[in-house]
């Protein structure tokens, strides 16, 4: 089922698809619902931390994660209706400054999971506006295959914070459910950093 | 206060000794000299927030990157964390908490009372250990037993401290 929304072609399946497809070590921080089916879909993998909660938390576990690992890209791929809850997240990226940092919104204009109904961004509210506002450089809304094209290659390569509105249809994907146990979700994002001398200070935990 | 005793400097000196790396806040009057010291030594990341909620997001984040985290506020700020606090709930992210209370002692400002009464009930529902410093001398320790409990530990606590603890001149801010 789809429901139109005026002008818009992506798919949201697709824009992660293509986004995940030039993935190496980037670490990938999901919002609930929607956002976490995709990802876990289309590039189920260790460095995927899902969010299953804490709607509006999605850019600060992101921005925390990227503080932490400043050597690691890290994206957040998140849903307006998860964003619009968090906008002053937005203004705590930009103080950080961390060039490691990018996030992806994919918009479709409604509350997916809880029955379409219209978030902000459906009156008008322009998300990249909000984050060109606060001080991120490179803020854009993203429409076509090929602003999606320019956008991805600028995600793993432009220096950040970076933020991305993608216009998608309001479309009712079959859902792909990951996890969901926290405690296994850590344990498993958290291996990858064993190596490290200062996960190595935490073995004492 | 008692003269020549801060317990900013020993709260700022247990959280490095602790390792703490990211230092979220809102802030608080009963805060403002322990956040100029992290500003002022700028070697451990100091985050000001726009809503106590994200610390919660971002000290979850940092500990998924390896990092250690303090999040401070004043006492209204932890009616804005409670669902946030879902999140290390569920993950069992350590998550240490220093608050600075209003509404409890001596309180003028009948705004700060209904969320200053609450704080401890709201905190312990979510399944918080809160830790209350009533006298300005046990701050100190108190802050190092939470440390203690969150991050060896692995859970979620809260240092209360009473603004009987905090001295008069911070009272109306
Ligand atoms: C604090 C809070 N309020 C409301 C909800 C219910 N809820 C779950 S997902 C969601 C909608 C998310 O919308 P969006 O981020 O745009 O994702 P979409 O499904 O549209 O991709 C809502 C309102 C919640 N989980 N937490
Ligand atoms: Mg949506």
């Amino acid at each position: 089922m789809s429901i139109p929304t005026t002008n818009v072609t992506l798919q949201r399946r697709q824009v992660v698809t293509k986004i995940l497809a030039a993935r190496k070590d980037e670490l990938v921080v999901t919002g609930l619902g929607a956002p976490t089916w995709d990802v876990a879909s289309v590039s189920e993998h260790q460095n995927n931390f899902y969010l299953w909660g804490g709607m509006g938390g999605a850019v600060s576990t992101g921005l925390g994660l990227a503080l932490a690992q400043p050597e690691r890209r890290v994206l957040v791929v998140t849903g307006d209706g998860e964003m619009l809850m968090g906008l002053g997240s937005l203004a705590t990226v930009v103080v950080q400054k961390p060039k490691n940092f990018v996030v992806i919104v994919l918009d479709n204009e409604r509350y997916g999971e809880t029955g379409m109904q219209q978030t902000a961004t459906a009156f008008g509210v322009e998300l990249s506006l909000v984050a060109r506002g606060v001080g991120f450089e490179i803020a854009r809304t993203i429409w076509t295959e090929n602003e999606l094209s320019e956008a991805t290659n600028e995600i793993f390569t432009a220096r950040g914070p970076m933020f991305f509105d993608v216009k998608v249809q309001a479309s009712d994907d079959p859902m792909v459910l990951p996890e969901k146990d926290g405690l296994t979700l850590k344990h498993r994002f958290q291996a990858q950093f064993l190596g490290q001398k200062k996960s190595l200070s935490e073995g004492k935990q | 206060m008692v003269e020549g005793f801060s317990w900013s400097d020993e709260v700022f000196r247990v959280l490095r000794e602790g390792e703490v790396k990211q230092v979220a806040y809102v802030p608080d009057a009963g805060h403002q000299k322990l956040i100029q010291l992290f500003i002022d030594k700028n070697d451990i990341k100091h985050v000001p927030l726009t809503s106590e909620q994200e610390g919660v997001a971002l000290l979850g984040g940092a500990w998924l990157g390896g990092e250690r985290g303090a999040l401070l506020m004043q006492s209204s700020g932890v009616g804005n964390v409670i669902n946030m606090l879902s999140v290390p709930y569920e993950c069992r992210f350590p998550l240490l908490m220093i608050v600075t209370m209003r509404g409890e002692w001596a309180e003028f400002n009948p705004w700060q009372i209904p969320m200053g009464q609450a704080v401890e009930t709201t905190l312990k529902a979510m399944g918080v250990i809160v830790l209350r410093a009533r006298e300005e001398r046990l701050i100190g320790e108190t802050v190092h037993s939470a440390s203690k409990l969150a991050f060896e530990g692995g859970r979620m606590v809260a240092v209360l401290i009473s603004q009987r603890a905090l001295g008069k001149k911070n009272w109306n801010k």
